[in-house]
């Protein structure tokens, strides 16, 4: 295996959101991209790689939370989260962008283009 | 260096030619793929699995897979292929940044949700329309649900969601299920779930969210609109070969064409699974192709060092 150009660092790179630190969090202007998801949902762990490795790329740039939509239902549904996993890019409290549904790290980069 | 086998897919046929590679020596790398672990990590119980005669949940079963596989040296790489040529030996393939090189390929890349394709559809996936009741049952307590589909996984589906919804309906475009008989029994004996039979649905109706779908009866041509909250696709699954389009030989639904046990049209290069399987598609048919295809690969590379 080469790698051609690997800047990622693997680590724990996300914080958590809840419905208490939501509001907050996502008001600020460096852009905050919210993961809902949920132990018991297959495709979400598929995007802890990723976007893990896309906070530890973006530093002051693009701030990834987790939001665990069991314990956190209030989020979920102010949002209108009814899939999972969502992905909602907040700025200035104001949704920029969603993406509904797991993808890969080339995928989900293409798809945040502009942010990170 | 060239790898001796590499592995795309990590679902029961890539995982169990990833155990009998290892066992036989052959380092196996594994480029597991964005939908890891495939099919099952989106099913709950797995009754039909021999070996597990309680059952044992899809999830729970791959895990055990991969840490059989891993037992024997397999190493599992979390990337997703999007590119392969098999013009020249080594073959290469690529996942995002990184190039391998392989002596042998083995693809298992299985095969996804296939969707209706019908108006509605798409603009509404995620705020309605799913094809993971596992994922999305949760968002839809005390609603009422429709389930397209007549095989065992809309059977599974419909039965799982009435965990969470008030109703469940299933919309089947036969007067019979396809399903397995101990799946339909379970399916039309329970409460929750009522069946409209014969019908099609045409269009998703809702602006933001999904308040209904549009059914066509097929026999009688009569049109009615079902008030639902969300609607649950189970019609089937497409091969996942897009990526080995202009390489290998596919079959017209886009299923990797074999020779004998595995072998593609590309000597070296080898198949198992549900991406060459458009009749069994079981997790144990899946596992005995992945085997074939190891013991496939196995052999080949000894001749080519005889």
């Amino acid at each position: 295996m080469r790698t051609r150009d690997r800047v990622a660092l693997m680590g724990n790179n996300t914080v958590v959101a809840t419905d208490a630190t939501l509001p907050d969090m996502i008001s600020g202007t460096t852009p905050v991209l919210v993961d809902f998801w949920a132990e018991w949902c297959a495709p979400c762990r598929l995007m802890e790689g990723p976007l893990d490795e896309i906070a530890g790329a973006n530093p002051g740039k693009l701030i990834v939370a987790k939001l665990n939509v069991d314990e956190n239902q209030q989020a979920a549904m102010a949002h209108e989260v009814m899939s999972i996993p969502t992905m909602i890019v907040f700025a200035d409290g104001v949704e920029k962008k969603r993406l509904i549904g797991a993808r890969s790290k080339h995928q989900l980069e293409a798809d945040l283009a502009g942010f990170v | 260096m060239a790898e001796k086998v590499l592995i795309v897919g990590s679902g029961p046929a890539g995982l169990t030619a990833a155990i009998y590679a290892a066992r036989a020596g052959l380092e196996p790398v594994v480029i597991e793929g964005f939908e890891r672990g495939g099919q099952l990590m989106l099913t709950t119980d797995v009754e039909n699995y021999p070996g597990f005669p309680d059952g044992v949940l899809g999830p729970e079963l791959m895990e055990q897979l991969r840490k059989q596989a891993e037992r024997f040296g397999t190493r599992i790489i979390a990337a997703d292929v999007d590119e392969v040529d098999f013009s020249a030996h080594p073959f290469r393939a690529w996942a995002g940044d990184d190039e391998y090189e392989a002596e042998t390929v083995i693809i298992s890349t299985g095969a996804s949700a296939r969707w209706l394709g019908i108006p509605g559809e798409e603009r509404l996936r995620g705020h309605g329309v799913s094809a993971c009741a596992t994922c999305d049952g949760f968002f839809f307590r005390d609603r009422e649900l429709a389930v397209v589909g007549g095989g065992d996984s809309a059977m599974e589906e419909a039965l799982f969601l009435t965990r969470f919804a008030s109703k469940v309906t299933i919309i089947h475009r036969r007067d019979e299920f396809r399903a397995s008989e101990i799946m339909v029994r379970r399916a039309l004996a329970h409460d929750k779930i009522d069946v409209v039979w014969d019908s099609v649905v045409e269009e998703v109706l809702g602006d933001d969210e999904v308040t209904g779908v549009r059914i066509r009866n097929v026999k009688t041509g009569e049109v009615s609109v079902l008030a639902v909250d969300g609607m649950f696709v189970a019609i089937g699954h497409d091969p996942n070969t897009a990526v080995f389009r202009d390489q290998i030989d596919l079959d017209a639904k886009g299923y990797i064409v074999l020779h004998g046990a595995s072998r593609t049209s590309v000597p070296g290069v080898f198949a198992g699974g549900d991406v060459a399987d458009s009749v069994y598609r079981q997790a144990i048919t899946a596992a005995g192709m992945g085997c074939q295809a190891a013991l496939d690969a196995q052999h080949w590379l000894e001749e080519r060092e005889a």
